[in-house]
């Protein structure tokens, strides 16, 4: 089966974002960015898939600056099969990425969509379901684990409180969470033959999605500080501390 | 104006996080109704419609809703939208699956994880995990939302609303559920916790965890753990708190052998009270904690027990 995996390029996990002065947004600028962790671990999974047998091909898509191309790169690196970059400069809301999403979708016919559970950036946490929601097909959300079954998919997904397995009909979508598998660094010659891997320019306009944000951001302010208290010695000291702050006893 | 709110339950019990999500619908103005979506959960549909500031209770009794799947529950909630200028959801594990399929298939742009309701159409949300506050105003006519349960308080009861039976709408019929593995504990769970005792890497085996489960049960509390201990394989996923994990907002949050990742501080840095026990004094858990204990767990945390004990606990 072809496998689709949407991945987004956002600012890397270790760096702390600082909130620009003007409160329009967070600093970008001179920022390190990578692949969304979620998205990494989509890919992984897709190969993983491939690797078994499952999977026969690996696209790649993102919607996003000249800049995205490299995180395509990264993924067709780690063994993705090619690539489909839609450059846009604007701010994509998940509704809209959904839409653009159904739209490759429709051309490139997968069996299934393997989506980040949420990107880093934002925390939606929406893109898969709305994808799911507009192609008509079944959901299975925070995987960790994915297996083929016949002409079905079972889904093990984290819930609130432990795990649940879930049958899908094909073609489905399925968010992975972080326990879904530990993604593989990209090699040196498979990063060199990446830059051989094709990569299909497209825009916005190519699907007919509107792009016009449907939320607009008022402002990005820092959350409040949370003042640090007093050290104590002893956990004699801590437990009359707790007393007299009311919370236990 | 009339919003509806999705009741999170277990079929048997409703769960705190739909009182709290009462809270922000009622701050949204206008009515609130409430919609109980599944198998045998005539109970709920009661206790839904006592909740303060709730007019009428939806209770939608059908085996398809059972087990709350996604494209089931959001078709019934697609069938009733058209009455409804606000659908908010709890951002339970449940809300965070079903709510976006809802919003896409009316065409509206979901509010994630709503912190604060500004005014009927402008909202507060954490990004970044936590680093940064949005503030959005929403231009789609319904508004579709998640409220973040740790950041309103739970509507009170003594509410006495309708309860009306509805029937259920027609299933996709293209998902099943087969199986449900779930971690069985006495302790209370971590999203109503009024106490929570969390262990991390410090932990160094999940053998361990013995330890602070002595603690949770002399305190009535939940026991959590960090991203890293899970990971590490030291106790189950649905431990884990944190951004990616689940966000917590107790009395009392004692981290224990936890550094304080930006990522776990996401999940908690919100309780009232935080106590820190790590061995590193440069810890940055010590920079949220109001009370912070640089010592060995090992030894503290025995330590702490037997002065629990000293006050009869």
């Amino acid at each position: 089966m072809k496998v689709l995996v949407p991945v987004k390029r956002v600012i890397d996990y270790n760096v702390k974002v600082r909130v620009k002065a003007d409160q329009s947004g967070v600093e970008l600028a001179n920022v390190k960015m990578s692949m969304n962790p979620f998205d990494e671990i989509s890919v992984e999974e897709a190969i993983r898939l491939k690797e078994a047998g499952t999977a026969t091909e690996i696209v790649v898509v993102t919607v996003g600056p000249q800049q995205a191309q490299e995180t395509l790169r990264t993924a067709l690196a780690m063994g993705a099969d090619r690539g489909i970059h839609v450059k846009t400069d604007a701010e994509v809301e998940p509704l809209a990425v959904a839409k653009i999403l159904k739209a490759v979708a429709g051309e490139e016919s997968p069996e299934l969509i393997i989506v980040g559970k949420q990107a880093i950036d934002d925390d939606s946490n929406q893109t898969g379901q709305m994808l799911s929601a507009l192609l008509g097909w079944p959901q299975g959300t925070f995987a960790s684990k994915v297996e083929k079954d016949g002409d079905k998919l079972n889904v093990t997904r984290e819930i609130d409180g432990g795990l649940q397995t879930i049958k899908l009909n094909l073609p489905a979508v399925v968010t992975s969470d972080l326990r879904l598998n530990e993604p593989r660094y990209a090699s040196l010659p498979n990063i060199m033959k990446a830059k051989k891997k094709p990569i299909d320019a497209k825009t916005p306009e190519d699907y007919s999605v509107d792009l016009t944000p449907r939320l607009q951001v008022q402002k990005v302010t820092e959350p409040a500080e949370r003042q640090a208290g007093i050290k104590v010695e002893t956990a004699a000291e801590l437990v009359a501390k707790l007393k007299e702050a009311g919370v236990i006893g | 104006m009339t919003s509806l709110v999705i009741a999170e339950h277990d079929n048997a019990e409703l769960n705190d996080a739909t009182a709290k999500a009462v809270t922000a619908a009622v701050a949204l103005g206008g009515d609130v109704n409430i919609l109980v979506a599944g198998e045998g959960c005539a109970a709920v549909g009661e206790a839904a419609a006592k909740i303060a500031g709730v007019a009428k209770v939806l209770v939608a009794d059908d085996a398809q809703y059972g087990k709350q799947m996604a494209e089931p529950v959001a078709a019934l909630i697609v069938s009733l939208a058209g009455d409804y200028d606000a659908i908010v959801y709890p951002a339970t594990t449940n809300g965070k699956n079903i709510t976006p399929r809802v919003a896409a298939l009316l065409d509206v742009m979901q509010l994630s994880e709503v912190t604060a309701v500004v005014s009927a159409d402008t909202f507060e949300r954490p990004i970044y995990a936590g680093n940064a506050i949005q503030t959005v105003k929403s231009s789609d006519a319904k508004k579709i939302m998640t409220v973040r349960t740790t950041a309103f308080a739970a509507a009170g009861d003594g509410g006495s609303a309708t309860v009306e039976a509805i029937s259920a709408a027609e299933n996709p019929g293209i998902s099943e559920y087969v199986s449900e593995e779930l971690t069985k504990s006495d302790r209370p769970e971590l999203a109503s916790a009024k106490i929570i005792i969390s262990g991390g890497r410090g932990m160094q085996s999940g053998d361990n965890f013995p330890m602070l489960e002595k603690i949770a049960d002399k305190l009535g509390a939940g026991v959590g753990a960090s991203r890293a201990a899970v990971d590490a394989g030291f106790v189950p996923n649905d431990y884990q708190i944190g951004q990616t994990g689940k966000v917590v907002a107790p009395e009392l949050y004692i981290a224990v052998g936890i550094s304080g990742a930006i990522q776990h501080l996401a999940g908690m840095k919100d309780s009232k009270v935080i106590v820190a026990i790590n061995k590193d004094e440069e810890a940055p858990i010590f920079q949220v904690a109001d009370f912070g204990l640089v010592a060995d767990l090992f030894n503290a945390v025995p330590e702490l027990e037997e002065e629990l004990g000293k006050i009869g606990l």
